[in-house]
Parts: structure tokens; sequence; C-alpha cells
């Protein structure tokens, strides 16, 4: 479904994002992909749909190299992959309903846009992804007055509204309290499951990527360290990924927040 | 452990604290210097005098003229008219002119984002008295200079303020619409003017309780408005009259600051 050949990215400051990843997603596949700050996870995703330009390499969605397009026919095809981003990134002060529409942003024209004249379709289709996402009662709330987990759903249901081939997922939970990143990873890989969708996740928190994800990928400065089932990820594979560092898990540690990888089994958070 | 004792932190060091002193005593000394330049043409006498002038005019002031005030209900509405219609007028010019001016939306950083800004400067760098004084010279006196010249000059305020606005945006929001596939001008309409659209409000409507202001003087120069009946009166030295035009200013421009809260209230 997606290939990535040979992927690389070097900042204009010199600084190497991305060297040489090359990485094959099949239909329906959630993979996380974790490692440090700045190993270059928010770099892949955003490489993919070209939100970064990749310095070189390809990046095959089907059979379309996404690095060779026009602007235009770049555009186009955005609108088969769906993106979610860490802090919502919802149009604060669209309503709901608004931001969910803005999903067919690539399939109205301007006009229709500009005055809100979507297809019948597609404001039925945006009614049942609220309700699929549980947020049908907020359709006309403005998004800046839904809590996080809410407003990450509102997220969802806009990437699912393109009707995509692939799903983006930078940090879906970092903003969000234990329990609504469960409840919000459920709903994805539920999703993904229902549509047989394939996603990449970037995800911090290794129990929660271990808990939802069938493959996992870590990332190393800019490269691929690992990549396999999660139930591979070991103390040694862990410190291939991170550095050294004591693994196991220590319930008086202070600084849990920001050494992610130190953080207890879920359950034990959660209890 | 080393030792540490309390005595060791200071909040700044002797070197700094040294040159604080001495930038504080140039000041000082500046200030006594400048003092002694202006006061060397100051005719005392006249200074020893102003209270007496002060309470003559005001004497001539009272009590206000307020025979006069149904006469200036047509330049009042006039001032009002200038004030407004420029504002828009400002406003119209000065969006295209912030995009342009914009680092995130500037279509060309080299040759247009210059030249926008230059339009920005020029228009801020001129009083709308000076725009005024120019305009009636070319088009001649009346209403449409006044409009013009605060139109001219709202440009660069409201451009600037606007401009500054837009680069403040929340990148991650046009990140997300753009990721969608749309297309540029989806972009601005979706990701950006959502989120100025508090921001070109509420510089619109701060420009527009200035305009008002800056209205009622145009007619000093010609360009129609309150400022026409007190140059008249000034030239008479009719100060009962001038008395009723000011607070009628006054009164005109409290209202204006109240509208303008309440618009201001409304939208954020």
């Amino acid at each position: 479904m997606l290939k990535l050949n040979g992927l690389s990215k070097t900042y204009k400051t010199g600084d190497t994002a991305l060297s040489d990843v090359s990485l094959d997603v099949q239909k329906g596949q959630l993979i996380g992909l974790i490692g440090p700050s700045g190993a270059g996870k928010s770099t892949l995703i955003r490489c993919i749909n070209r939100l970064v330009e990749p310095s070189s390499g390809e990046v095959w969605l089907g059979d379309v190299d996404l690095v060779k397009l026009s602007r235009s026919e770049l555009r186009h095809q955005r609108r088969r992959i769906g993106m979610i981003f860490q802090e919502y990134a919802l149009v604060e002060r669209l309503t709901v309903m608004e931001n969910v529409l803005s999903g067919r942003l690539g399939y109205v024209s301007f006009w229709r846009s500009w005055l809100r004249r979507y297809e019948p379709r597609d404001i039925q289709r945006a009614y049942e992804l609220l309700d699929r996402v549980g947020l049908l009662q907020h359709a006309d709330k403005r998004a800046d007055a839904l809590s996080g987990g809410q407003r990450q759903r509102v997220g969802i249901a806009r990437a699912l509204m393109q009707d995509p081939d692939l799903l983006l997922v930078d940090e879906p939970t970092a903003s969000l309290d234990p329990k609504t990143s469960r409840q919000i990873m459920r709903l994805l890989t539920e999703i993904c499951a229902e549509r047989d969708l394939p996603a990449i996740v970037n995800i911090h928190d290794v129990p929660l990527a271990q808990a939802f994800m069938q493959r996992i990928v870590g990332l190393r400065a800019g490269r691929v360290v690992f990549d396999g089932a999660p139930d591979g990820l070991s103390e040694a594979v862990l410190t291939e990924i991170y550095g050294a560092e004591d693994w196991n898990p220590v319930g008086n540690d202070d600084d849990a927040d920001d050494t992610p990888v130190v953080v207890p089994k879920v359950a034990e958070v959660l209890a | 452990m080393t030792n540490i004792s309390s005595s060791d932190w200071t909040y700044r060091t002797p070197k700094h604290r040294l040159f604080l002193w001495l930038g504080w005593f140039a000041l000082v000394a500046l200030f006594v210097w400048c003092w002694r330049i202006m006061s060397q043409d100051t005719i005392w006498a006249f200074v020893w005098d102003a209270p007496a002038q002060a309470l003559d005019i005001g004497s001539r002031m009272t009590p206000p003229e307020w025979g006069y005030l149904p006469e200036l209900m047509k330049p009042l509405w006039d001032t009002l008219n200038i004030a407004t219609l420029g504002t828009i007028g400002g406003v119209l010019i000065a969006i295209p002119v912030a995009f342009l001016a914009a680092r995130n939306t500037t279509p060309s950083a080299t040759i247009l984002r210059p030249i926008a800004l230059f339009i920005i400067v020029t228009s801020r760098s001129i009083n709308s008295l000076i725009w005024a004084l120019l305009l009636v010279a070319i088009i001649g006196p009346g209403l449409l200079a006044g409009i013009i010249a605060i139109a001219l000059r709202s440009i660069g305020f409201v451009g600037k303020l606007l401009y500054e606005a837009i680069e403040e945006t929340d990148p991650r929001q046009i990140e997300a619409i753009t990721a969608t596939g749309a297309a540029p001008t989806q972009v601005l309409t979706y990701g950006i003017v959502p989120q100025i659209m508090p921001a070109l409000w509420s510089i619109s409507v701060f420009r527009w309780d200035i305009n008002i202001r800056e209205s009622a003087i145009l007619g000093l120069v010609g360009a129609g408005g309150l400022g026409l009946k007190m140059n008249a009166s000034l030239a008479i030295l009719a100060w009962d009259q001038v008395l009723v035009i000011l607070i009628l200013i006054l009164a005109t421009v409290v209202v204006s600051e109240w509208v303008s809260a309440q618009v201001r209230k409304a939208i954020i």
C-alpha cells in the first residue's frame, strides 16, 4: 500500500533528520513509530505527504510516487492521506461541523467551500462520522469549546472525511491524560480495522504502542533501528533505540514525564 | 558538597551595577542640559503671564453658546461619514496589502513584500492632516478629500497590525488544512482567515475610533466636517462657540469609545 524507498531529509540548517529510511506498509496495518525526541518521527510522516519536502528517496502510495508530483497533482493525492495531529490542529474558531467538512476541501471548489455549500451527501457523511466518534450532539459547537479528547475525536472525523487510503497520526495522545489516551487509541484502532485502513502512528509512549500497535518501527537519529512485532521490544532493543537507561519500571521516579519510556506499565498508571 | 555561603549570590555583578549607575547619571545630565537649551529662548514674562491668559480665554469661552449647537449637526454628520467611509476604504485596501506583507502569506518575499511594507510605512508616516492638505490641493476642498485622507492614513495602521496578526497565526491549523489536499485559496480561507477575524474586527473598530477624532479636525485644512466650523469660530475669536464644538467632539469620542468597546466584547 505504502512503500518508502531510501527516504532522506536534510534540513537547510544541515541537520539530517532522516537517512535512508525504507518501509513497506500493508493494507490495514497499524505501525507504531517510536524513538526519542528529535529522532525524525515527525519529519518522517510529514515527508510522506510532503508537508516537509524529502531531500531524496521515493514515497509510493499505491502506484504513485508522491515525491515526483507537481503541486496540483500532490494536492490531488493528499486527499488520499488523512492526518491526525498532536495538538488536534482544529481550526479553533470554526464549528465542529465546519472542521469535519474541511476534510472535503480537496474535493470541492473554492466558492462552495467559501459559502459552506457542501454536497448533501458530504454533510450526511459528516454527521455519520460525528456519530461514530460520539460527538453528534456537539456538531454546532465551536471547536475551542471542546475538551482535549473531544477535539481529537473531531480530528479523527476530519481525517476520515477525506475517505483516505492511509492515516498519518502524529503523537495523537501526547496532550491527553492516560485514560483519554487509551480511549483515543482504541477508537483509532477500531476505525482502522473497520476500514482496513493502514496507519503510521508516531507515539511517545512505548507501553501504549505495545498495547495497540501491530508492528513497531524504532527510529534513532533518522535511521530505522528496529522493525518488528511489539513483543520484540526487549530491554536491549529499547536501549538501542533510546540509549542506555534502566528500563525496569520504577515507582518512585519523579522524572517519568521527561523520560517517557520509564513510565510503568499502563495498568499501574491507571491504578 | 562544596562550601557555599548565602552571600555568594547577587542580583547583578559589580560591573553591571556600575554601568547601571552611569546610565542613570547620563540620563539626568542629558535632562539638565536639554532643559537649559529649552529655557534659553523662553520669554519668562509670557510664562508668568500664562495663568492670567488662560483665565481670560476661559472666561470668554463660558458660558458655551448652546444656540450654536443645531448648526453643528450637519458638520457632525459629515465628520462621522468621513471617519466611517474612510475607515471602510482603508480597511478594504489594507487587507490585501497585509497578506502581501506577512512573511507566511506573501507570494513573493523579494519583490511584493517590500512593496507592501513600503505602502504601509508611507501611509503611516504621513499624518491625516497632511494627507488632507495634499488632497485638498489636488481634488479641491470637501468631504471626498477628507474621506480619502482618512483612508490613506488607515491603510498603514490597519495593514501593519493585520500583517502582524497574520504572522502570529497558529501554523498547525494551517498545516492541517494543507494536509487535506486543500487549494492555496482554501488554506487561506479555512486556515488563516478564521484565526485573524477577531484581530481584523478589533483593529478596524479601533481605527474607526481614532478616525472620528482625526476627522473632527480635518476641516481646519478644508476637508469638511466639524473642523470647518472650528476654523470659522477661531477666526472670529468666538470662544464660546469653540467650547461648544469641543464639548461636541468630546461627547462623540465618548460614544465611539463605547461602541468600539461593545464591538470588541462581542467578537472576542
